[in-house]
């Protein structure tokens, strides 16, 4: 699923400029705890999370995740989207809440996604 | 690359705006001299969340970083209150970070567990009301072939 579909599923506003919407997405986690998100290493996923602060975005960079979709419509600040911008990461602000912002994905076929080995 | 490159870093405690910039930039570093993108990450990770100690934890501190060709070193040093039970605070879950650390999203008890797991050696070295001094060393050989 690509960062596109994504954002057509949870019918999403786009808050950065939208250049690596193609990118292709294979695995979900939503969480608002960072080091929970930062102990399964997966592949390429998307950051589902209702927090927005600017170590939401740095802790995405570390993990090498691509997307991030702040859930009940919440909307950073633009030093956030601005960071965000330079790691080449794309924000999505969708007003669904988390479960059910999860539960769209999944539906539409993004599942979790194996843990690779590091 | 050449043999050793050598980075410092100070990180200001409390700061949690530019918290995890430095190991950003040692992210971005070691993806420009062709790391494995899984070492890269390991590196990265284990790097963040004993920065975000620092930053929560101790009042800030300092991060040294030795790469070479076949592994990474990091020592993170500071001068906070030390850790009292080093055996309890490695467990998962445990956490003394307070209600506003939560709201920020750490405070899982889960850094020092996802340390051990990404690196290959972890060496913890603290005393109480005197500070903690975490070595953290990657290798280019586990994620090889
Ligand atoms: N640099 C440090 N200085 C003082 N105490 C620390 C430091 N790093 C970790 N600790 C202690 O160890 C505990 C566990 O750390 P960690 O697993 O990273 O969980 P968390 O940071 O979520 O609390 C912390 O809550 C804190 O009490
Ligand atoms: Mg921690």
């Amino acid at each position: 699923m690509t960062i596109r579909e994504i954002r057509k599923i949870l019918a999403a506003a786009l808050l950065t400029d939208g250049k690596h919407q193609n990118v292709t997405i294979h695995s979900a986690c939503g969480s608002d705890m960072m080091s929970d998100v930062l102990a399964f290493a997966k592949n390429q996923p998307v950051l589902l999370t209702g927090l927005i602060n600017p170590q939401v975005v740095r802790t995405a960079e570390m993990m090498d995740i691509r997307c991030i979709v702040f859930v009940r419509g919440k909307k950073p600040e633009a030093d956030l989207v601005r960071l965000a911008q330079a790691c080449g990461i794309e924000l999505l602000s969708t007003s669904f809440r988390m479960y059910t912002a999860c539960g769209l994905l999944y539906s539409h076929g993004l599942l979790e996604g194996p843990v690779p080995n590091e | 690359m050449n043999e050793v490159l050598l980075l410092h870093y100070e990180i200001r405690g409390g700061d949690f705006i530019h918290a995890g910039e430095s190991s950003g930039h040692v992210k971005n570093i070691l993806k420009r001299l062709g790391f494995h993108p899984n070492l890269i990450r390991r590196t990265a990770i284990a790097m963040y969340e004993g920065e975000i100690n620092m930053v929560i934890h101790a009042g800030g501190g300092t991060a040294d970083v030795k790469i070479t060709p076949e592994q990474i070193e990091i020592r993170l040093a500071d001068h906070g209150p030390g850790i009292k039970n080093l055996d309890l605070a490695m467990r998962e879950g445990y956490s003394t970070a307070s209600d506003s650390v939560r709201e920020l999203g750490f405070g899982a008890g889960m850094g020092l567990p996802n340390m051990k797991k990404y690196a290959d050696d972890l060496k913890i070295r603290t005393a109480v009301g005197k500070g903690t001094t975490v070595s953290i060393l990657t290798k280019v050989s586990r994620n090889q072939g």
